[in-house]
């Protein structure tokens, strides 16, 4: 068994530093493996947040070798061999303890989105009917685990900070999602371009590459919508029909 | 004395997972009742997200001649009939239209071709019945009752952790809890509480559960006065991943099975033929080829031997294993690969169908399952036991306080279908939440908080960080209680095992008792785990306890020394509750009878 040394962050609110630990890395171990050891063997009180170590609920994000991914689907092996494994926590929200920050600014910007509101049922029985192709790309969007590794990497939060007008790739995704829903009946694209600050983004798909579960955020979510916003605001017809109360 | 925030609410519920999160959706709709939801982990991550299959429910999409008398019969049959029929039939009867207020909220399952819900086949399940999406269907539970929970008006306090329930003289009054960020108190008073906390997985050492899976409900209910019942009923679930060591555990979906994948042992023989129980016999495939028609809907065809029922099929596999016929790393082979021989673009129909577990593998274990088999064994999955309510109301025998889900019990009896949990989660979420809400309009002003249960509660809870260092940690002695309940309260168990085990309890129980952490309150996973340790511990010693009265073997409960079922232990479950002088007092229940409708039902179904 190899020897491997992991450089983590320790700190709070206040202040903190990197501290070095070392552990024994067998195979297929992942780095979440690693921080559990760290743990049990020397560090007691590291504070780090996981649930399913499977890779399916979004918890473990962390910033390792200086890139956003989740510390449980980030095997020890495709790392750079011998070098040691630096693990930080998301740089685009306030720490709270070492690897922990305070991710609920993305819950409260997803109360400002409009719920799903469906059409009326399409049968007596009160049930509705889809064909697949018609809601796949919305599943691909609904796959998302929440990790926020795409907010930590949008420039726009991470270097500009604008919190308060941009609410970031996940909240593209999570609107499009709604507007693409065969059934929604509600309107957002107003919200998408004020509150939203969809403008803010200027499509460096920095969010897409890190994204785990592969959605396309910016081709698929953000350039749609960025399209539905022009043609909402900037076509004379349409604005003309806005003016008078009318919806899509 | 100290003094910690507090917070009111008419109905409070523990557990953010699709019980909770169902619950407190209901309890919210009723006017007037102020909802509180208090959760361990962030919104949105708690164990339900984690569940792929899907949700058993008689929709009769797939196939039109399911309903939800063939969903209760399969139920009690797979329970071994020591289940609450009365919850086995509610549950049947009302999984359809909880499923369907789901696709009102949102949710997005897959489609059969005339565009209604698809519906999957599992184990046990006699007809294709789970709702799905691909193998993701967890997380799309978890996020539409999420999504649709934040807009009705529920507070949620997310991170927090509940260590106490309190009481005013019989009934319930509120409970403590520390924020995990902080570590400060808070002190929280309701008319009603609804548990809504989840499995025990955590106290075995090879699980596909969660950290937060240490039966916090169980146990705060239990110190509270509740009964538990059916502890003995553990689920090893039969595929979990074996390599590498890191994954081990981790749960491999019974939908790979359903979409027709087999298992093999070393010589390549599919050894599932080879042992088909007497009560299944009528329904199953008595050739590969049968087999294969059954998970591609040729409603002709009976259901392959790997689709019998968890329990079955996990100790077949430990068979296999103990025999040396085992895959390398000590478990058998799972193929899902093979069908490629018999469909055309197999490779894109797998990917498609199971987009979680070919991500899982390729990254964890670096196998494509599209290439190559899969080295699967048991893995410690689900708890049929728990808080013993009323089938009904999920009202335990302390007033005002409720339980659903997976820390509820009756439902699943000896053994759980797949599928079946989801389920359970909405509908008597749905029915604790209600009740909950009923209760506390009916019972005025609510308790009174004593300020010495909530002394009494917080000391203990800091106790660890006055103690100067203890021969064993947290970890230590979580890990020591792991590999023990592995090995001597597992898939196989005998007499002279667990009475060993509950010696080794008695001495972790006094360890846990002198741990001493490190570090100051904020956000400490090691003072969490400390914690953890008298929960794991409780429920620890009730699955023995349990599993050392039975003696027969029952669904999840396999006795070496007792292989048989027996008449006797047919006709009653095993009940547990806290004595006066704090010891765990055991006795049994005879099952009421069963009202002549349902027999009828499960003698037609036979
Ligand atoms: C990998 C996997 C796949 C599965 N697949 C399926 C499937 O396909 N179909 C199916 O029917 N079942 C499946 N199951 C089983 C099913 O997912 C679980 O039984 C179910 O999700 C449990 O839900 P719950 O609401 O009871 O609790 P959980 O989802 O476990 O939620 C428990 C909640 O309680 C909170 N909590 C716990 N303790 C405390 C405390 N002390 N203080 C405050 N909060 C607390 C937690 O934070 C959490 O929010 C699967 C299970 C696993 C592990
Ligand atoms: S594409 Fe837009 S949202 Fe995504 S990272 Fe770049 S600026 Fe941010
Ligand atoms: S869109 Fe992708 S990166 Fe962003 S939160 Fe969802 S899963 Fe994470
Ligand atoms: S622990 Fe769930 S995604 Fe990593």
């Amino acid at each position: 068994m190899a020897m491997g040394t992991f450089k983590v962050w320790r700190g709070d609110r206040e202040k903190g530093e990197f501290r070095e630990y070392k552990t024994d890395v067998s195979e297929g171990m992942v780095v979440l493996d690693a921080v559990h050891q760290i743990q049990a063997e020397s560090a007691i009180d590291l504070a780090a947040r996981w649930n399913c170590k499977a890779g399916k609920c979004g918890s473990c994000s962390a910033e390792i070798n200086g890139m956003p991914k989740l510390m449980c689907m980030t095997q020890i092996a495709d790392l750079p061999p011998g070098e040691t494994v630096t693990i930080e926590p998301m740089k685009a929200f306030p720490l709270i303890r070492d690897l922990v920050t305070d991710v609920s600014w993305n819950y409260a910007v997803k109360k400002t989105i409009k719920k799903f509101s469906p059409r009326k049922p399409d049968a007596p029985d009160g049930t509705w009917r889809m064909q697949q192709e018609d809601i796949e790309r919305v599943q691909e969007f609904r796959k998302c685990i929440e990790c926020f590794l795409c907010q930590d990497v949008c420039h726009v939060l991470r270097d500009h900070h604008q919190h308060a007008e941009f609410m970031g790739p996940r909240f593209f995704v999570y609107t499009a999602a709604l507007d693409m829903q065969p059934l929604d009946t509600e309107e957002r694209i107003e919200h998408l371009k004020g509150e939203g600050g969809i403008g803010f983004c200027n499509i460096t798909k920095c969010c897409t590459k890190v994204c785990p579960e592969e959605i396309k955020i910016t081709d698929n979510a953000i350039i749609p919508l960025k399209e539905r916003v022009v043609d909402e605001f900037y076509d004379p017809i349409k604005k003309l029909f806005r003016v008078f109360g009318g919806r899509r | 004395m100290a003094q910690y925030q507090s917070h009111e609410y008419d109905v409070l519920v523990i557990g953010a997972g699709g019980a909770g999160l169902r619950a407190a959706i209901e309890a919210a709709t009723v006017p007037g009742i102020k909802v509180g939801l208090i959760c361990k982990s962030l919104l949105g991550k708690a164990h339900t997200v984690m569940a792929e299959g899907g949700i058993a429910a008689a929709l009769g999409n797939t196939d039109e001649r399911d309903n939800w008398k063939v969903h209760f019969s399969d139920t009690m049959r797979g329970g071994q009939y020591v289940n609450n029929w009365r919850m086995a039939e509610l549950h049947a009867r009302e999984a359809p239209a909880r499923v369907l207020e789901l696709e009102a909220w949102g949710a997005l399952f897959d489609r059969t071709k005339d565009g209604r819900i698809l519906q999957r086949n599992f184990g046990g399940h006699k007809y294709p019945r789970l709702a799905h999406v691909g193998d993701r269907t967890g997380l799309e539970m978890i996020r539409t009752l999420q999504d649709h929970g934040i807009h009705q008006g529920i507070t949620v306090h997310m991170e927090y952790t509940v260590v106490s329930l309190l009481k005013d003289g019989d009934r319930i009054a509120g409970c403590l809890a520390y924020e995990r960020e902080r570590g400060y108190f808070h002190t929280f008073k309701c008319k009603a509480l609804v548990v809504a906390t989840g499995g025990i997985g955590r106290a075995y050492k090879i699980t596909s559960n969660s950290w937060e899976c240490t039966g916090d409900g169980h146990t705060l209910a239990y110190d509270a006065g509740a009964e538990l019942i059916d502890m003995e009923f553990v689920q090893f679930h039969p595929t979990g991943m074996v390599w590498p060591p890191s994954v081990r555990g981790i749960l491999v979906t019974e939908g790979v099975r359903g979409e027709g994948g087999i298992l093999k042992n070393k010589e390549g023989r599919r050894f599932m033929f080879d042992d088909i129980p007497d009560n299944y016999k009528a329904q199953t495939a008595d050739n590969e080829e049968e087999g294969w028609r059954y998970t591609q809907g040729d409603k002709a065809a009976r259901r392959p031997p790997e689709l019998l029922t968890r329990d079955h099929v996990a100790r077949c596999i430990v068979r296999e294993i103990k025999a040396g016929r085992g895959s390398p790393h000590g478990g058998v082979f799972l193929d899902i690969a093979w069908i490629k021989q018999r469909i055309k673009d197999g490779e894109a129909h797998i990917k498609k169908k199971l987009p979680s577990m070919y991500h899982q593998f390729i990254k964890l274990a670096n196998v494509d399952i599209t290439k190559e088999p899969m080295e699967v064994g048991p893995t410690t999955h689900y708890v049929m036991g728990g808080v013993r309510v009323d089938g009904d109301t999920q009202m335990s025998n302390v007033p005002g306080l409720f339980a659903a889900g997976e820390c509820a019990a009756g439902i699943n009896g000896a053994n759980r279908l797949g599928g079946n949990s989801l389920s359970d989660l909405l509908v008597f979420g749905k029915r604790a939440g209600e009740h909950a809400a009923k209760f506390a309009q009916q019972n005025g002003a609510g308790g009174k908080i004593d300020e010495a249960q909530i002394e009494s509660a917080a000391k203990r809870v800091l106790e660890p960080f006055d103690r100067h260092g203890s021969a064993d940690g947290p970890y230590q002695i979580q890990h020591a209680l792991q590999e023990m309940m592995q090995e001597l309260v597992g898939i196989v168990r005998t007499e002279e095992e667990m009475s060993r085990a509950l010696v080794g309890l008695d001495d972790l129980n006094k360890k846990a008792d002198l741990v001493a952490v490190q570090g100051n309150r904020e956000y400490n996973p090691g003072w969490h785990t400390a914690l953890d340790l008298h929960n794991l511990l409780t429920v620890s010693e009730a699955v023995t306890r349990s599993a050392l009265l039975r003696k027969e073997s029952r669904g999840g409960h396999f006795r070496a020394d007792f292989e048989k079922k027996s008449d006797e232990w047919s006709k009653k479950n095993i009940i547990l509750k806290k004595s006066g002088d704090g010891s765990m007092q055991i006795s049994t229940a005879p099952i009421p009878e069963m009202p002549p409708e349902l027999k009828q039902i499960i003698e037609e179904m036979k």
